[in-house]
């Protein structure tokens, strides 16, 4: 199984990767093909055929929500009248529980990253572009400012990129911790030196973001594959996946398994395949009993649904979770689930930006009943408490996403946890003891 | 009062963004970089040079945990305590910290070495438990090799 999904398949993003681990340099990036597809792009195509090309390869958001980033390139107001500056960021403000994919992008290819934006940012005419890093990547951080003055040298960055009259600069804007800022139009907030708070919607970033001009931001996966479109087509990048949704997905899986890790394989590879495959099963002594497919702000999926394709509609409408990030974290049958849903809130809670009443208030307030089942000292009445909110906290009763993901994790754990709830109130106490295998 | 080699910096800082308050964090990082921290009197100092109120600026410093308003110690130990952490045994690793260094959550040893902190998953779910210590980061620990890594930092 391990070996099929492995070798089998074409792995644009990471196939270029050096087996030691240490980023690949300009020589190299472009000895493997790089920056070719920019030439392409700037000496044969129009702003407009990027973005249908990207449009036509299906390449759907790879930071959770999934929407195509080729109509979210169309609400971008084009040509002579639009408004300028016009930017591109890339979201590189990966701090979704359970989610390191960006950071082994940025660390291995750099030049893939820089590659994606300048063309993603021709796409737009976009003047001016940000890596939003947050702060505990910092080896990220070295290593992109080191690409991106090789880039610069090397004449893709800057004036008149290859003789074409396209201009761009990249910078590198390194966060100071905050999950929020990974929210659009709280980076937005961020990067303007604000207080990071998101913003109502609409407008949208695409007409009026970044101080007020027309801006996109993209995810670095979303933007690390935009070079690959554009050298191979839509027909190509579609053919990698075993979906609808094009390409290839960078999937992660961590916990209790035999070989965690990350691995680029076609899209919908299915969570069994990913479990049994390249993380090689449950560790010995441990059973899977559910896992988080895609991020802290992702529902649970237990074993009867393990056979689910890992594409964005598989995972919705079959498994009635998200696909997210892709980064699962599995749930071992020694792991107290309630222990792991209060270490969810406490992170949600924590990391709430305290705009809105329903996230400030209600947060806490769940992380204090959870502490409270937790350590023994659950009421039967909790129960109701817990449900009622997540039906405050759902999606349009806060200000934004953040409290309605945090309700994921914990409605779904209410109704396949429900006699583990009942059991720590019932018992006063924890069966799995400290709460921890 | 801003040192000169610190308004020297915080204004190549600026540089890389068309107005001062984009700015703000970098010209924060610069104060911390030299002092450790950031005081109330620099905060006042760079929010003029950003043409900010200082209440305005302190807003956005004391929403970045990382931007630090009172005095730390020489090095920070930021244990993760995100969800595949805590599977893998975060709970002993934090246990076994706070026993070493005598202190918990935001406390600052005695010696003024070490200060404990929480950070939110910081990516590294594959070698969990995993910490950072100033901007090292340590995967895979056991509570045994806690003594060795905090031997580096003096």
């Amino acid at each position: 199984m391990s070996g099929f999904l492995e070798n089998m398949r074409e792995k644009p993003l990471t196939g270029t990767m050096r087996k030691d681990g240490e980023p690949v340099g300009i020589k190299e990036y472009e000895e493997n093909g790089g920056y070719r597809a920019l030439r392409k792009a700037l000496d044969s195509m129009t702003p407009q055929e990027v973005q249908d090309m990207v449009k036509a390869a299906n390449l759907r958001g790879r930071g959770g929500a999934g929407f195509s980033t080729g109509l979210k390139w169309s609400f971008v107001p084009m040509g002579s009248k639009a408004a300028h500056p016009k930017f591109l960021i890339s979201n590189s403000d990966e701090m979704e529980p359970g989610d390191f994919k960006d950071r082994i992008l940025m660390e291995r290819n750099p030049h893939q990253l820089i590659e994606g934006m300048i063309i993603s940012s021709y796409a737009i005419e976009a003047d001016m572009a940000y890596i939003f890093l947050r702060w505990g990547y910092q080896k990220s951080g070295r290593i992109m400012a080191a690409a991106l003055r090789e880039a610069h040298d090397a004449g893709w960055l800057g004036r008149n990129i290859g003789g074409s009259g396209f201009n761009l600069d990249i910078r590198l804007h390194t966060s100071a911790g905050r999950y929020i800022c990974g929210e659009e139009t709280a980076l937005l907030n961020a990067l303007e030196g604000k207080r990071p708070i998101p913003r109502a919607k609409p407008p949208f970033p695409q007409a009026h973001g970044l101080w007020g001009k027309p801006t996109v931001v993209n995810n670095v996966e979303t933007l690390c594959n935009v070079p690959h479109i554009v050298m191979n087509g839509p027909e190509w990048f579609k053919a990698l996946s075993l979906c609808g949704d094009g390409g290839t997905k960078i999937y992660t899986v961590s916990g209790r398994v035999r070989e965690p890790g990350f691995w680029e394989l076609p899209m919908g590879t299915t969570i069994r395949d990913l479990l049994e495959g390249p993380a090689q099963g449950m560790q010995t002594g441990y059973t899977a009993r559910a896992v988080i497919p895609g991020g802290g702000s992702t529902e649970f999926v237990l074993p009867e649904l393990f056979d689910t394709p890992m594409d964005f509609d598989s995972m919705e409408k079959k498994a009635k979770s998200r696909l997210g990030t892709g980064t699962m974290v599995v749930l071992d049958d020694k792991t107290c689930p309630i222990g792991l849903v209060h270490n969810l809130e406490r992170f949600f809670a924590r990391e709430s930006c305290g705009w809105c009443t329903p996230c400030r208030d209600g947060l806490p307030w769940l992380v204090r009943i959870l502490a409270s089942i937790e350590e023994g000292g659950g009421r039967p009445e909790d129960m109701d408490v817990l449900k009622d909110h997540t039906w405050l906290l759902k999606m349009r009763h806060p200000y934004c996403a953040h409290a309605p993901g945090a309700m994921e994790p914990l409605q779904s754990a209410l109704t396949f946890f429900k006699e583990d709830f009942d059991r720590h109130i019932a018992e006063q106490r924890c069966p799995y003891k400290g709460g921890q295998g | 009062m801003l040192s000169d080699l610190e308004r020297k910096e915080i204004e190549e800082e600026l540089r890389n963004y068309p107005l001062p308050r984009a700015g703000c964090l970098d010209a924060l990082k610069v104060v911390q970089r030299h002092r450790g921290w950031v005081p109330d009197e620099q905060i006042a100092d760079v929010a003029e040079v950003l043409g900010m109120t200082a209440d305005e600026l302190d807003g956005i410093a004391t929403f970045y945990p990382f931007i630090f308003r009172r005095p730390v110690g020489r090095h920070i130990v930021a244990i993760c305590d995100g969800f595949a952490c805590w599977i893998m045994g975060y709970q002993k690793l934090f246990e076994a910290l706070v026993e070493r260094l005598g202190v918990s959550w935001g406390g600052t040893t005695a010696d003024g070495r070490f200060t404990l902190l929480p950070i939110s998953c910081m990516g590294h779910c594959d070698r969990a438990p995993a910490m950072m210590v100033d901007e090292d980061v340590y995967g895979n620990l056991t509570t045994e090799q806690i003594g060795q890594i905090l031997e580096q930092y003096k």
